[in-house]
């Protein structure tokens, strides 16, 4: 306490929720199937509960075994199935379920009859609790779970969630624009977060000024919040019920109950910049019928008048503590706003106004989480920031919905996996905080969206096909097959409608989404057999392939090495047309070298890279490769092997986990054994280290720059050329990053839409060489 | 003196100007009688009327026959029509208007009875009499047209935020008692009002709660700007009220409000916490007090705390919520502008004790008492006044 000034709205926001509660404790609601909700509960290791007036959200953290197939090299066979081993891989992960309030018992009761693994384990232990129900169901949970009940301060925990949330889920916030394109406009990552304000909006209203992890303060608020529309609301409507007013809400005119400024003025008061329709005075109609002849207005119409009036207020008071504290960003949580669109866009259009444009509000996706992540996050080693991040499941957590939608899940899920690294920016990056990975914003452009969507729904079947393929021995692997069908159908005809609902919708997470849908369906590694397959047929044209490029003259070399490269990268099982082609069996590297356009390329930088060739060479390059087989073996490895030849070092970066037929990180230390075994001079590098493998920490087969591992990010620092290559990581995302040292990005455009779309034909070829600025 | 010559009066009825001065001999001739400033405003009109003293008119002269049964109409009743009141204990004796010595006196009405006053106007040979009248208020654009057609009088439009500040000063320096403040806001017995000494204006900030309110930051006679604004005002809690309580005007919702209770509709930081607020560092009379801080209406969502509230307690409720917002808003209104007096004027604290309090506590309560809430007695006379001072400085 700073002074009594803090008092002020401290005791409104400590509690946001708890004057809802109703007596009584409902225990005969019939769930909902609480299998699918309570994910891998038999698992669960710790527990943090946040119980609101209207809202429950319980929080454990499980760990999740897959299965994880063992890439071997050295096998007598040909690879198959038959003689695969697979190892089982633990992850970590954390589990959100949201539900009604009036579940609670049922939810407790699930719980407790399903807690198989840790049940003995859990006895003793205590569950983290925060919310204004906290304590009025302390008794309930303790008898219930047989667990003790830490009470966590509120504000502590939304405060340490929105932080939580800020630094690891991508596209966490947005601004709102209730008629704009986007209507949801995602907010880049940016390094750093501080300072903010937060302003939760419960039954009251409290604002936090948050400055650093752990330092924050509570500010102010008002007494006029979520409790004040809903108990008003309750009185002049016949609504009942929270959702009820905002429906009303939604079909009202409020310019029957508020008097505007044209009702004063006759129009717009230009001097002092007050538009016609602005309200003057809320609920100013409403005057005593006797004086006005009696105004016109249904329960509808009061209601929208309410939210406005609320609304309203709440933003310009949010702004005027923005402005007395020099914050230009406002987060807003809580449970009055739960992504309503007219709530949003009202206070949005208040802060605006009264800031004259200087201060931005942004809403959280997951604004409902706040709480129960932040007393999660108390003391939770398995959560420790300086060693681990976090992702979110695309396949476990159920999106962003809009309140307002009729007939939403009465239940939410939010499912985080743990990466074993903390996740950092990649220092090469022109202007980090403006970074945005990917090349098309599918929220924004409608055309590109109904591509790709289609063009996901037709190829999922090839994707179901290879995975049953990878699978013979496996009595499951049509059931579980079907289920990742409809899963991942169902996942694209909702973002049809919902395009805003897991962020940025774009192809990056689309195919991220695919991975994980994957792998929730245990199958761990589709292309495993083909991979493998390629490669060695690769290797084995190794080295004839190295004997040639070494006959060629040192000009024509250099030319040859990055079309090599580009004619590996036609070997692209995850684009559509090339399936088909590879499949013919007959496709081979001659074939794709023909495949390569004549120059001038879509975009062509060849002569300006291989004159920059002319001076001195490399220091160390990073290169992000692609595909497996003749993609790494006879396209990259040659690339790399020159590079070192001139003394430069080389970074390989592949995926951590497997990506269709991308080379994963264990199966590249696996490939470059191999090259070594035939070429000396990758063998020296190799030896002396100047040849590295290293992960680059992605789901999919796209590379957002912003989420490196901290090792990596750290050996980027001293790179001085940065190779992007292949569609994934170089066109649909890192196609326009800028970056502080040379960069040359290869791909070859497998799509024809996208190609034709950039300007160019199928098999239009990237060769993008940059040098770079600070 | 005074008398005018039919002529003199012809020629400047046709003049737009109310006034003019004489070049000639200094003397100030006077047309356009009566005087007039009015504030048109979204709920309420305010009227200001100036009744020149030593003023005779020729008794032939039928135009000062009008002007005389006007004055006397106006100064005679205390109630005109159904709505229309005059509030005899703001007059204010022996103030020079322009020159004049004379009678302010105070009249209003709601804007919604509009076309009964120009019909009165008409019907007491106003228009026949007078060519403008000097207003200001949104309603002086809102309904120029209809002065013009009804009664052939032009609304000469004066800029509202320099009506409401000359309107202001010119109060408090005719009248010594005009700013106060209130001692012991939050005790009922010891709680009253004293006069403050406004002589030093500068800086200030006026509240203005009409309708809706708006906040304005004063440096100077004429340099000030508009730094905010609400629109939860006194149109608000009126028609929240009427809502609520089925009340039929702004004295019966405050006299409701007088006899109730926000404790069984607000939710009280009590209510919530019992008696453990001690770890939030809260004192215990605070949190007793019903000035505090409480979820607005944080009962009402409870069908049973519904069926079993009062009208009187819904009243206070409204009345609370609406004025502890605006004293919010007003604080940091304040402290950005760093302005540490807060005059509160408008007609929502007309016959309303309880919202002055409540704003005085407020402001002295959040700013460990370098906010000093004050009152002007005119609460919302100024813009009518400062519009009939102002009219020789039209917009």
């Amino acid at each position: 306490m700073q002074s009594s000034s803090e008092y002020e709205f401290l005791a409104p926001g400590l509690i946001t929720e708890v004057d809802h509660l109703r007596t009584g404790l409902p225990s005969s609601i019939k769930l909902p199937d609480t299998l699918e909700i309570f994910r891998n509960l038999k698992n669960a290791k710790r527990f943090a509960i946040d119980i609101g007036g209207s809202l429950t959200k319980i929080a454990y953290y499980s760990l999740v075994s897959h299965r994880k197939v063992n890439y071997e090299a050295e096998k007598d066979n040909a690879p198959n199935e038959e003689n695969f081993t697979y190892a089982l891989s633990e992850g970590a992960r954390l589990h959100f379920v949201k539900f009604e309030t009036k579940y609670i018992a049922d939810c407790l009761d699930f719980i407790r009859s399903n807690l198989v693994n840790s049940k003995e384990s859990m006895s003793g232990k205590s569950i983290k609790a925060t919310g204004g129900g906290s304590h009025k169901y302390a008794s309930l949970i303790a008898e219930k779970l047989g667990l003790s009940v830490d009470k966590e301060d509120e504000m502590e925990c939304l405060i340490k969630g929105c932080n939580f949330l800020l630094r690891n889920i991508s596209d966490e916030a947005f601004v709102y624009h209730r008629h704009g394109n986007p209507e949801y406009e995602f907010q880049t990552a940016t390094p750093n977060i501080f300072p903010y304000l937060l302003v939760n909006v419960g039954s009251g209203v409290s604002i936090m000024k948050v400055e650093s992890e752990d330092s924050y303060e509570r500010i102010g608020g008002t007494a006029t919040g979520g409790g004040t529309f809903w108990g008003l609301g309750s009185l002049i409507t016949k609504a009942k019920g929270f959702d009820e007013l905002l429906q009303l809400a939604e079909r009202g005119d409020h310019r029957n109950a508020d008097m505007l400024v044209k009702d004063i003025y006759g129009g717009d008061y230009k001097k002092l910049g007050l538009p016609a329709d602005l309200i003057a005075s809320s609920f100013g109609k409403v005057c005593p019928k006797r004086e006005t002849g009696g105004a016109q207005y249904t329960d509808a119409d009061l209601a929208r008048s309410l939210l406005f009036t609320i609304s309203n207020d709440i933003g310009h008071i949010a702004s005027l503590y923005a402005m007395m504290h020099k914050l230009n960003k406002i987060y807003f949580g809580g449970y009055f706003l739960r992504n309503h669109p007219l709530s949003m866009h009202t206070v949005s259009f208040s802060i605006n106004y009264w800031s004259r444009g200087t201060v931005q509000c942004q809403f959280l996706r997951h604004e409902g989480y706040l709480g129960a992540i932040g007393a999660f996050l108390k003391g939770a080693e398995e959560c420790d920031s300086d060693k681990y991040s976090w992702l979110e499941n695309y396949a476990g957590s159920s999106g962003l919905q809009k309140s307002a939608d009729s007939g939403a899940a009465p239940f939410g899920q939010l499912e985080l996996d743990r990466w074993e690294s903390p996740l950092r920016f990649c220092p090469l990056l022109k202007d980090p905080a403006n970074y945005i990975p990917d090349t098309v914003d599918l929220n924004a452009d409608q055309e590109a969206r109904d591509y790709w969507l289609a063009c996901f729904e037709e190829s999922v079947n090839k994707y179901i096909e290879r995975a049953v393929a990878s699978q013979p021995y496996s009595t499951t692997r049509e059931e579980r097959a079907k289920q990742l069908k409809e899963k991942y159908v169902s996942r694209l005809h909702h973002l049809k409608e919902h395009p805003f609902a897991f962020g940025n919708l774009t192809v990056r997470s689309l195919l991220d989404t695919i991975e994980h849908c994957l792998r929730e369906f245990d199958f761990p590694d589709p292309f495993l057999v083909q991979k493998q397959l390629e490669n060695e047929c690769a290797i084995a044209l190794l080295k004839e392939w190295l004997k040639e490029l070494d006959a060629l003259s040192e000009k024509e070399r250099r030319k040859e090495l990055v079309v090599s490269v580009l004619a590996g990268n036609m070997f692209d099982w995850g684009a559509k047309e090339v399936a088909t082609m590879l499949e013919s069996q007959t496709f081979g590297f001659e074939q794709a070298r023909e495949n390569i356009p004549d120059r001038p390329w879509l975009v062509d930088c060849l002569d300006e890279w291989l004159e920059r060739l002319e001076g001195e060479p490399h220091k160390k390059a990073a290169i992000f490769i692609d595909n497996s087989g003749v993609d790494v073996v006879l396209g990259i490895l040659p690339f790399t092997r020159w590079l070192c030849s001139r003394g430069t070092k080389v970074i390989l970066c592949a995926n951590s986990a497997p990506a269709l037929n991308d080379v994963t990180y264990s199966e590249l230390l696996v490939v470059l054994k191999q090259a070594a075994a035939i070429d000396p001079i990758l063998a020296k590098a190799l030896h002396n280290n100047d040849l590295v493998a290293m992960q680059q920490g992605q789901v999919g087969p796209c590379l957002d720059l912003s989420r490196l591992p901290r090792d990596l990010a750290e050996e980027l620092k001293t790179v001085d050329l940065l190779v992007i290559e292949g569609m994934g990581r170089a066109v649909h995302t890192n196609l326009n990053s800028e970056f502080t040292c040379e960069s040359l990005k290869l791909a070859v455009i497998k799509n024809r839409w996208l190609a034709q779309k950039l300007g160019g034909q199928m098999f239009a070829v990237i060769c993008k060489y940059e040098k770079g600025n600070t | 003196m005074g008398k005018i010559s039919k002529k003199t009066m012809t020629k400047l009825r046709r003049s737009p100007v109310s006034y003019f001065r004489d070049t000639k001999n200094e003397d100030i001739l006077f047309t356009a009688m009566p005087w007039f400033g009015m504030d048109i405003g979204g709920t309420l009109t305010k009227l200001v009327y100036f009744e020149p003293h030593n003023y005779t008119f020729e008794a032939d002269d039928v135009e000062a026959e009008v002007l005389m049964n006007i004055r006397k109409y106006l100064t005679k009743n205390s109630a005109y029509g159904a709505t229309g009141h005059r509030d005899i204990h703001l007059q204010m004796d022996n103030v020079m208007v322009n020159g004049r010595k004379g009678t302010l006196h105070f009249i209003r009405f709601p804007t919604s009875e509009m076309h009964n006053f120009i019909e009165l106007a008409k019907s007491k040979g106003m228009a026949k009499l007078v060519t403008s009248v000097c207003a200001t208020g949104g309603g002086a654009f809102k309904f120029e047209d209809t002065f013009r057609q009804e009664v052939n009088v032009k609304l000469e439009k004066r800029d509202e935020l320099d009506s409401l500040i000359q309107g202001m000063l010119f109060a408090d320096t005719n009248n010594s008692h005009e700013c106060y403040y209130w001692s012991d806001p939050k005790e009922e017995d010891s709680c009253h009002k004293m006069t403050y000494d406004f002589s030093q204006p500068y800086p200030f900030l006026v509240v203005n709660i009409g309708s809706g309110v708006s906040v304005l930051a004063v440096y100077g006679p004429n340099d000030y700007k508009r730094v905010s604004g609400t629109s939860l005002g006194g149109g608000t809690f009126l028609g929240l009220c009427c809502l609520l309580t089925g009340c039929n005007s702004f004295e019966e919702a405050i006299e409701l409000a007088t006899l109730g209770d926000n404790k069984s509709v607000d939710k009280l930081i009590k209510d919530i916490y019992g008696g453990d607020y001690e770890r939030f560092g809260l004192p215990g009379d605070l949190v007793a007090s019903s000035f505090l801080g409480v979820f607005s209406f944080g009962q009402m969502a409870l069908k049973e705390r519904r069926d079993a509230v009062s009208r009187e307690d819904l009243a206070r409720a409204t009345l609370v919520t609406i004025t502890n917002n605006i004293g919010s808003i007003a604080r940091m209104c304040a402290l950005n502008e760093k302005i540490n007096r807060v005059v509160f004027v408008g007609n929502f604290l007309r016959v309303n004790p309880i919202s002055m309090r409540l704003l005085a506590y407020a402001m002295d309560f959040w700013s460990n008492g370098t906010l000093k809430a004050l009152f002007l007695e005119h609460e919302g006379y100024f813009g009518a006044i400062g519009s009939l001072l102002a009219s020789d400085d039209r917009v």
